[in-house]
């Protein structure tokens, strides 16, 4: 058993949202410069140049990439000899949330539903827990923008849509989203489980690494023809046209229910903010 | 690529010279507007009051920027979602609003209005908003100050980056870059 207190999580979700924000991946800025080479429209080059500059002045500036700092996504892999001491475990993360948002000067996003009244400190939180081996806390922040988030939707599908079914739902949602989330975008595809699994595997694929695929071939394979036939559609760097519309897409999938064939599509822009920490 | 460098108030001369797909630098003076002062532009029409500001010859930038750092003129100042200010643009362009600058398609209702009315739609690139704040050299609320971030902002701009998305003839780089790229 070993004991974390909520003051060492705040102090890092704080640290994380912040540090999410304003300073963009290695592993997203490889990518954008590669997709500099791969776009064949001289406007969508131009697009990703200003992406990657985008990048290194938030660096050096200590601003935002994006003026949207997006809601407080927050995934936590809790080892199961992990003894939590302080607050409230859901408390805490709020408070790391409210710190970083005020202290890192990020846009505070989050309402009501109806009234549209600002919570005014990016409050609550969505929170994903997994309780895993071992005696550390493993904490991811994904702060996720709405311009792209808007673009999502989860279907059931029937078993016989198969692969298919599949393909001509992501190929739907990326066209419909058009220029409005934001491309070149990342796809996350959640295929199995049920209605709310699918969601939350689509959005775990975001998470996955830059050019991995999944460790099935046929999902593999089924990863980069997707990819293959989304970058046909034209769409390109903001939609200016081009042929990098998607940075990648990440499938994760497990068995569901012999009748369904739920299926989730995340999008994800090119902001893409994810930074972890272990305790 | 070639760049258009271009300064507030427009005239139709130099909107005559735009065409979509251009890339352009812009100096001079725009407004921040988005969903909310929008709406009370139109109610304040509606009662045949004045608005708050003279929008003749102007550009309105769909934008709601994270707070400034101290020290600094403004945060990150990405543009957002057009659309969904595409209910009021027809009849702020027949007021004699020049420029919009955001992201995303507009309405055909839109598209017509800019012809009509000799106007532009500037894309400025979404979440590219340091980027954009460094072309930003003044910001004053000038109404609407209790919107917070949704108030009425005139910025100062010196060689903002932006393309033409739709211009006078009815282009639209949307249209034309899927049609070019699509195999």
């Amino acid at each position: 058993m070993r004991e974390i207190h909520t003051d060492e999580i705040i102090s890092t979700i704080e640290r994380l949202f912040i540090d999410a924000n304003i300073n963009l991946s290695d592993e997203m800025l490889e990518r954008l410069n590669k997709a500099v080479e791969e776009e064949k429209s001289p406007v969508g080059k131009e697009v990703i140049r200003e992406l990657i500059s985008n990048a290194q002045i938030a660096k050096n500036e200590q601003i935002p990439i994006c003026q949207d700092t997006g809601l407080a996504v927050t995934f936590l892999e809790i080892g199961q000899d992990v003894h939590i001491v302080g607050l409230n475990l859901e408390d805490a993360i709020a408070e790391g949330v409210r710190r970083g948002y005020k202290n890192g000067y990020l846009r505070k996003s989050c309402c009501d539903p109806f009234t549209r009244k600002n919570t005014g400190d990016n409050t609550p939180p969505t929170i994903h827990t997994k309780i895993v081996p071992g005696e550390h806390i493993r904490i991811v922040v994904l702060p996720k923008g709405g311009g792209s988030e808007n673009y999502g939707e989860v279907r059931m599908l029937v078993p016989s849509d198969g692969k298919e079914g599949v393909k001509s739902f992501v190929l739907e949602m990326v066209k419909k989203g058009g220029p409005n989330p934001c491309p070149p975008i990342i796809v996350g595809v959640g295929i199995g489980g049920n209605f709310e699994m699918s969601a939350i595997l689509s959005k775990e694929a975001l998470m996955m690494p830059m050019g991995e695929r999944n460790k099935d071939p046929e999902m593999a394979k089924l990863e980069l023809e997707l990819l293959e036939e989304i970058n046909r559609t034209g769409i390109g760097p903001q939609g200016y046209g081009g042929t990098v519309t998607a940075l990648d897409v990440h499938i994760k999938s497990m068995p569901c229910h012999i009748a369904s064939l739920p299926v989730a599509v995340n999008i994800q822009c090119h902001a893409h903010r994810k930074k972890e920490a272990i305790l | 690529m070639e760049i258009k460098v271009i300064t507030t108030p427009l005239d139709d001369e130099v909107i005559k010279g735009l065409r979509a797909g251009d890339k352009v630098f812009l100096t001079g003076f725009i407004y921040t507007a988005r969903d909310a002062a929008h709406k009370r532009f139109i109610e304040t029409l509606e009662k045949n009051e004045p608005l708050p500001i003279d929008i003749k010859g102007q550009i309105i930038y769909y934008c709601g920027p994270s707070p400034a750092p101290p020290g600094k003129v403004i945060g990150a100042c990405g543009p957002t979602t057009s659309s969904r200010m595409d209910a009021y643009s027809p009849k702020l362009l027949s007021l004699g609003l020049k420029g919009m600058i955001g992201k995303g398609k507009r309405s055909q209702a839109v598209k017509e209005a800019i012809s009509k009315y000799n106007a532009v739609y500037f894309g400025a690139t979404g979440g590219a908003g340091a980027l954009l704040s460094k072309s930003v050299i003044s910001s004053e609320i000038v109404a609407y100050e209790d919107l917070g971030p949704e108030a009425i902002v005139k910025l100062g701009v010196d060689k903002m980056p932006l393309f033409v998305i739709n211009d006078i003839y009815g282009n639209d780089l949307y249209e034309m870059g899927i049609a070019q790229y699509k195999f």
